[in-house]
């Protein structure tokens, strides 16, 4: 909690969000939201499944459109066009909650692709980046082999490290322990942990209280696709608002 | 109570035991066979059945076998020698056919003194196929080009191959030769000028056609260089070969005929009714694979696209190219293509065949490779978009490596189906080693009669060839295997 506090939250936005809307046919997922993220915020997104906050942080790089308002990323608006769409898929990394490595490709290649092929950086100057960032999250040693000869925890911090290869000024986080063993959590939050100490705008669809406790400026609790509920950490675990943020914290922090 | 399970829970062990080889009927033949063979009665049974089987089938073909007659100019000469040598009423191959005739079957009606030109193609054939299938390897690329350089010194030679062209086609094969042990990668541009090379060697005229032609896709290229910063990658591609094509229906003939004043260089032209024989069926089969594959990968896209009239077009074209049996395609290559054609353009029944037999291999591909499309998970998708990559770059680098990779299998089998397809040429007229070369073999006199012989000779090289196609997929799933399951 201390440190958290001292991690600087500037008055640039990163994101705004207003009046948002979004349909899967006729189900109306994401209801009216509003939201605006600070450059540096750390936010923890919670709810039930099916409340919406996956699609929520989707909406973010495009991977799913909305259909009804405004959504500014970065200064850039998220329209039909196509040349937003990448502008902005390139500044903002998304590690997802199946890794999503490319199987064929070995990790090394894995994490120069993209620069390479979208920031067009030499191939050599992206190695050096790679490694970087592999010795970052620990596992320099593991870049010459293929995705499937790792762990899931490994194969995890490598997405991560693909991620800022791109050298992203935001940061999407798809519920990234969810489909982990336990014991593999922890190496997975800590990489998290240390992202958000150095200053990277963070948004993160997780259940790990722990980690929202620590590091999180804010949490927001969605359910039926809205916004229920935000407030600092300390103040949404210790004296939560709505009956619905009650219910739900009482079941996931009940035993 | 409480002792005795004192005594059991507790334990220590004094002596530790050695290793001991498993008992006699649990290794080697005797448990293989026991396993295999000899598992149960119903096994034993079938087993017995099966070798039974085996003797009827060899003891009653082996004779025809071993009394096979090589030199002999008639059916009528090979019995008797058949008979004078096993007696009265004994079988035997007349393989004395294959010796005479060989050249129809491999050749067609090609002029001998002009044989040198489909052997050397077919030579170069794999010289141009080695830095695809084994792209960057310098150890397969000196084998095959190797291999290349003794095939082509020994059939030239036989083949009375004139000297300057002789020396010319040694030199090109040493040469990239040395290239494959400096630059491996640099020999993809002999596999781009090999088609227009192979079509000047096969049909011969003048040098300059093949070279105009292949100059429309210098010129397609360059407009879409030129144009996509402009106008966008698709409007480019789409000028491109609206330019292209106006280059090959108007420019083409014009140029040639220039260039040809200038430097008049030009080997024998062969008419394609004198094409036949395996020449004719590797032509077709080896052409409408390297372009159906292409084709067939768009289609497959087109048909996952969202755009609407592409996926129109697409599920259109693969539907009714699969809706229809390939010999109507080829009558219509033969018969109904000519009527859309404008008046005097005389369009090559070869060429004709090879296209649709492409449309017709690129459908089922198509069909194929959605599968494997349909088969990535949808995170490889995600993930790609969310590195930012744009749609060409995802399907180049992460999407078409996999999906192709799963479909292997399937691709391969598309391959040889087309490849044995090609002998359904023979409903239009054109001479396919099965049906067209045989019954011309079969009207000789000398020959009448003869049965077994020639569909054997077809059909070893047939397999060869085939099984050649299987093993190598079978290599590269091995070698594209990264996702250790």
């Amino acid at each position: 909690m201390a440190e958290a506090a001292k991690m600087q939250v500037s008055d640039e936005v990163a994101i705004q969000i207003t009046g948002m809307n979004k349909w899967y046919g006729q189900f109306h997922v994401l209801r009216d939201i509003n939201m605006t993220v600070q450059r540096g915020e750390r936010i923890v997104i919670c709810g039930p499944s099916g409340s919406g906050k996956s699609t929520l942080i989707r909406c973010i790089n495009r991977l799913e459109e909305h259909q009804q308002g405004q959504i500014i990323v970065d200064g850039t608006e998220l329209t039909n066009d196509l040349k937003n769409i990448d502008k902005v898929r390139s500044e903002v990394g998304m590690v997802f909650q199946h890794f999503n490595l490319f199987p064929h490709l070995t990790i090394l290649e894995n994490l120069t692709l993209a620069p390479i092929w979208v920031r067009k950086v030499p191939k050599k100057e992206a190695e050096e980046t790679a490694m970087y960032f592999l010795s970052k999250v620990k596992i320099p040693e593991q870049a010459h082999k293929y995705p499937g000869q790792l762990s899931g925890g490994q194969q995890q911090r490598v997405a991560i490290a693909r991620s800022l290869c791109m050298k992203p000024r935001i940061m999407l986080f798809d519920e990234p322990t969810s489909a982990l063993d336990p014991e593999m959590i922890k190496e997975v939050l800590d990489t998290m942990i240390e992202l958000a100490k150095e200053g990277m705008t963070m948004l993160c669809v997780t259940h790990e209280m722990g980690f929202a406790q620590a590091v999180a400026n804010r949490v927001i609790f969605m359910d039926q696709g809205q916004i229920v509920e935000q407030n600092e950490p300390k103040e949404f675990f210790n004296n939560p608002k709505s009956d619905r943020t009650k219910l739900f914290l009482s079941q996931i922090l009940g035993h | 109570m409480s002792e005795t399970h004192a005594q059991t829970v507790t334990f220590v062990r004094e002596t530790m035991l050695p290793p001991v080889a498993p008992p006699l009927g649990e290794r080697g033949a005797v448990k293989w066979l026991r396993a295999n063979l000899f598992s149960t009665p119903l096994n034993i049974a079938l087993t017995v059945i099966g070798l039974l089987a085996v003797y009827w089938l060899i003891s009653s073909s082996l004779p025809w076998w071993l009394n096979s007659v090589w030199n002999a100019s008639s059916l009528g000469e090979c019995r008797q020698i058949v008979a004078a040598n096993a007696g009265e009423g004994a079988t035997g191959a007349c393989w004395a056919m294959i010796r005479e005739r060989w050249h129809q079957f491999l050749f067609g009606f090609y002029p001998p003194s002009q044989w040198w030109r489909p052997i050397l193609a077919f030579g170069l054939l794999f010289g141009a196929l080695a830095p695809v299938l084994f792209s960057g390897q310098k150890r397969n690329l000196t084998i095959v080009l190797g291999a290349v350089l003794v095939f082509l010194l020994v059939t030239l030679t036989l083949a009375g191959t004139p000297g300057f062209p002789f020396a010319l086609a040694i030199a090109l094969v040493v040469g990239m030769l040395a290239l494959a042990q400096v630059q491996p990668g640099k020999l993809l541009w002999f596999t781009l000028i090999y088609p227009a090379l192979c079509f000047w060697l096969l049909w011969g005229g003048s040098v300059w056609a093949p070279i105009v032609a292949m100059a429309g896709f210098g010129i397609l290229y360059a407009v879409f260089r030129l144009a996509s910063p402009l106008i966008g990658l698709a409007p480019a591609a789409g000028a491109g070969i609206v330019v292209a094509v106006l280059w090959w229906l108007y420019a083409d003939k014009a140029a040639v005929g220039v260039l040809h004043g200038i430097l008049p260089l030009a080997l024998q032209s062969i008419n394609s009714d004198q094409f036949g024989g395996f020449l004719l069926a590797i032509v077709i089969g080896v052409t409408g694979i390297a372009f159906s594959l292409p084709i067939g990968i768009l289609l497959a896209l087109g048909r996952q696209s969202d755009m609407l009239i592409v996926k129109t077009l697409s599920v259109g074209f693969i539907e009714f190219i699969r809706g229809v049996p390939l010999i109507t395609l080829l009558f219509t290559a033969s018969l109904l293509l000519q009527y859309f054609l404008p008046p005097g353009t005389n369009f090559d029944i070869i060429l004709r065949v090879i296209i649709l037999v492409t449309f017709f291999a690129a459908a089922y591909l198509a069909e194929v490779i959605r599968g494997g499309l349909a088969a990535l998970p949808r995170g490889q998708y995600e993930a790609a978009d969310a590195l930012g990559l744009d749609y060409w770059r995802a399907q180049r680098l992460i999407i078409l490596p996999q999906a192709l990779k799963i479909s292997i299998p399937a691709i391969v089998s598309t391959f040889i189906g087309l490849f044995k397809d090609t002998t359904l040429v023979a409903f239009v007229g054109l001479m396919d080693p099965l049906k067209g070369v045989t019954q011309i073999v079969r009207a000789d006199i000398n020959w009448k009669g003869i049965y077994w012989e020639p569909y054997i000779f077809v059909g070893v090289i047939f397999f060869v060839i085939c099984f050649g196609m299987s093993r190598y997929s079978m290599y590269l799933e091995r070698k594209l295997k990264t996702d250790h399951r």
